[in-house]
């Protein structure tokens, strides 16, 4: 792979995705700059994501259904011990009535719980701010599933065929949302920003929390926003509006 | 007085090898279950995302509390130097490797890929308290291994007070540890304590005692010498006690979540609406496990007695597994407050009370654990020297059974 | 109360032990002559069928010995660093050794599949990764 083929995709993407933006001169999903392969994550940039739950529609599911297709998910009809790294929770204020709806997925903490128990240093947070699991050293104890606030994590509880050569799962071992960590280097965003893009509800940022001219931190600026269980203080890159 | 001596088990052929050769069935059963759940998957286990450790870790832990408090024995007699309990120390260290043993067991077998033990043993992460529970168990094998032999060799007696001391400080250490696995965990509204470390040491001195004394009753009856019923009634005196201590912690813990605003729901959850959990824990955790023993055991004509003694202990392990069903699937059937003050639902499950049915493999697993540490136990008794002879309290004045002829 | 019995403690007479172990190591010696008389005559040789042209990204003997010692190095600098490297990648391994008829590096005449059986080596990797070959993605990475 030439470097020329690298440029050329980013710049397709790029095109696609300006297209996709809702309002002229923002993107949603912001383009970094590719990292060469051969270089390693660096902590300069933290990735994070803005939830506008104000443009979050009940019913709609873009982004759980986008998780699902590019990380290779089933649905094998047992939910409760399918894996769904990312789903919409229906909010209810049972004193006030008002009622909204919002993607949760792994926060990506800067202080993460699941990191701090895991015995073998499985789950770990990479030096950009994206918290995952190495599914080599993983032994499948579940304590880090037992340490999300979010509870963000999923164990596989079956063999698993078909798998997405980018996004290996195998049964044994715990998994989650990885902010589509393979997309990301390559200069990408997550598929469900991606989907709520493309569908024209922009009702997630991604981009560089670090940057402060990227997309997502411009938003962060404008809008009122919180860190879901903000009392835990774990600094999730995971930021939410409107809830 | 009579010396004490000690010797194997003198049960003949059939019914040494019968007994063993049903727990061994148990094992195997156990055995079975972990190939089940390693081929197919927890899919086939009432485990789920909401519910992500089932029976087995309650069986497990329970083991392992109690492995840690069936040392006490030992430790009351080296340690605090109560002399009626000096015999009985041999056999409450093997009682203690063998339930760590059954316990570890368990939880190796539930692992999602036990294949990858060896990975567990050679990558650490220090600031897990799982990790370093591992090198406490490890620990645990050498030091009490040690302090057993100290014991059972006469030249090392004289060491076997300072191996008691360090074998005491490191079980208080581990099971602060083995309590601080949930006790540090945020996510769980159930747990999120600095008290379930101290708790759970407090359990394990009455699980533990508990243990022995089942233990204890059961190689003296299979030896066929009953126990000095003042021996039984001293334990009794001690089981009460700790089973006293035990309800205080239980009830610290909770009073202090009860006045908290923000546990409102969990504790109304556990102690009241909860169903299955309400049930177990006060009529079994409170009830079989603390109030139930203790009026046997304070009774004059029963506490007294090793029937009633026996009783309680068994009554103490009940109301252990209780409490460990409850602290461990109680915590997760309560959802995580992701977004609290509001009413949650999703296809995740969120904002409502995970179920949860205990599948066979599971129990099998749990009962295989158990089996083998009584198995470790009973090969113990058969190739050396555990049983005093004769079963009697040391301290005193006259043996109440004519002694067996030494050696 | 019986004394404990005078004979060695487990019951048995001492010559019975010897004649035991005797008999115990000559099923064992049987049963080992039986398998390798048996079971080397069966197990299928390895397919090695290299269909793309030109050379792997170590040479064959180094890669027969060392695949696992490049693949483990890898996996933890893509891991945990991030590093997308093709040369040591097992995507690029499978994309290059699929066979052509099943796309796939498993089955019994798999490239890596033949040869774990052969070696009786437990392959490890396919149980998350995927064996198959991968589609190109749009806009082509290669």
């Amino acid at each position: 792979m030439s470097g020329c083929d690298r440029r050329g995709f980013l710049g397709t993407a790029a095109a696609a995705l300006a297209g996709a933006a809702l309002a002229p001169g923002i993107r949603l999903i912001d383009l970094a700059g590719a990292r060469a392969p051969e270089e390693p994550a660096s902590d300069k940039v933290r990735w994070g994501m803005l939830v506008d739950t104000t443009k979050c529609a009940t019913g709609c599911d873009d982004c759980v259904r986008a998780c699902a297709r590019e990380n290779g998910l089933r649905d094998t009809g047992r939910p409760r011990t399918d894996a769904q790294w990312i789903r919409k929770i229906d909010l209810k204020d049972p004193r006030r009535g008002r009622q909204l709806s919002a993607p949760v997925m792994c926060q990506h903490c800067a202080h993460p719980p699941c990191v701090d128990v895991c015995p073998t240093g499985a789950s770990f947070k990479r030096a950009d701010g994206i918290v995952l699991v190495d599914k080599h050293t993983c032994i499948g104890c579940r304590y880090c599933v037992m340490a999300c606030p979010y509870k963000a994590r999923s164990f596989v509880h079956e063999d698993l065929a078909g798998q997405k050569p980018e996004v290996p799962r195998g049964k044994g071992t715990v998994e989650g949302c990885t902010l589509c960590v393979h997309r990301v280097d390559r200069g990408g965003g997550p598929a469900c920003v991606e989907a709520c893009d493309a569908a024209g509800h922009g009702a997630l940022v991604f981009g560089d929390l670090n940057d402060p001219e990227s997309a997502v931190a411009k938003r962060l600026r404008e809008l009122p926003n919180r860190a879901l269980r903000a009392d835990l203080r774990l600094d999730p890159g995971v930021r939410y509006s409107g809830v | 007085m009579a010396a004490i001596i000690h010797r194997e088990l003198s049960a003949g052929a059939w019914r040494f090898y019968g007994p063993l050769a049903v727990l061994g069935a148990l094992v195997a059963a156990g055995f079975a279950a972990f190939v089940h759940m390693e081929v197919n998957g927890h899919v086939v286990t009432g485990m789920d995302n909401q519910i992500v450790w089932g029976m087995p870790h309650v069986f497990a832990v329970f083991l392992i509390v109690a492995a840690s408090g069936a040392l006490n024995v030992a430790s009351v007699a080296s340690v605090f130097g109560r002399v009626a309990y000096k015999p009985l120390a041999p056999l409450s260290a093997l009682v203690a490797l063998a339930l760590l043993a059954g316990g570890l067991a368990i939880l190796a077998a539930d692992l999602g890929r036990p294949d990858r033990l060896i990975v567990a043993l050679t990558h650490f992460n220090f600031k897990s308290i799982f990790a370093l529970n591992m090198f406490l168990y490890s620990g645990f094998f050498a030091i009490v291994g040690v302090y057993l032999w100290f014991m059972m060799e006469r030249r090392m007696n004289r060491y076997s007070g300072a191996a008691g001391l360090a074998a005491f400080v490191w079980r208080i250490v581990l099971t602060t540890g083995t309590g601080s696995i949930f006790g540090f965990l945020v996510a769980r509204e159930a747990y999120d304590s600095a008290l379930l470390g101290p708790a759970f040491v407090v359990y394990s001195f009455a699980y533990g005692t508990a243990a022995f004394v089942v233990a204890l009753e059961g190689a003296c009856r299979w030896d066929g010498r009953p126990l000095d019923p003042a021996l039984a009634a001293r334990l009794g005196r001690m089981l009460a006690v700790l089973v006293a201590a035990s309800l205080y912690m239980t009830a610290a813990f909770h009073l202090t979540k009860l006045y908290m605003a923000r546990y409102d729901g969990i504790e109304t959850f556990l102690l009241a609406a909860g169903g299955t959990y309400t049930a177990l824990f006060w009529l079994g955790q409170v009830g079989l496990g603390g109030v139930l023993p203790l009026a046997l055991l304070y009774t004059p004509g029963t506490g007294g007695r090793r029937s009633g003694v026996l009783a309680a202990a068994v009554l103490v392990i009940l109301g252990g597994l209780a409490q460990m069903y409850v602290t461990i699937i109680g915590a997760q059937a309560w959802p995580q407050p992701i977004f609290p003050g509001w009413q949650e639902a999703s296809p995740f499950f969120d904002g409502e009370i995970h179920p949860y049915t205990p599948s066979a493999p599971e129990i099998l697993l749990g009962v295989g654990g158990v089996a083998l540490a009584a198995a470790l136990v009973a090969v113990g008794l058969k190739v050396l020297r555990f049983i005093p002879d004769p079963c009697i309290d040391s301290s005193s004045p006259q043996p109440i059974n004519p002694p067996a002829r030494p050696r | 109360m019986s004394a404990p019995p005078a004979t060695s403690r487990w019951g048995w007479g001492n010559s019975g032990v010897k004649r035991r172990i005797a008999l115990a190591g000559l099923v064992v010696a049987a049963i080992a002559v039986a398998t390798w008389a048996v079971g080397a005559s069966q197990v299928a040789k390895p397919v090695v069928a290299i269909e793309k042209p030109g050379e792997c990204v170590e040479a064959t003997e180094v890669m027969r010995r060392e695949h696992m010692k490049f693949l483990a190095h890898q996996r933890d600098r893509t891991m945990r660093e991030g590093v997308r490297t093709k040369a040591h990648s097992l995507a690029g391994c499978v994309d290059c050794h699929a066979s052509s008829k099943t796309g796939s590096v498993l089955g019994a005449e798999g490239f890596c599949q033949s040869c774990h059986d052969y070696a009786g080596i437990k392959l490890d990797c396919f149980e998350c990764h995927a064996s198959q070959r991968a589609t190109p993605a749009p806009g082509g990475r290669r």
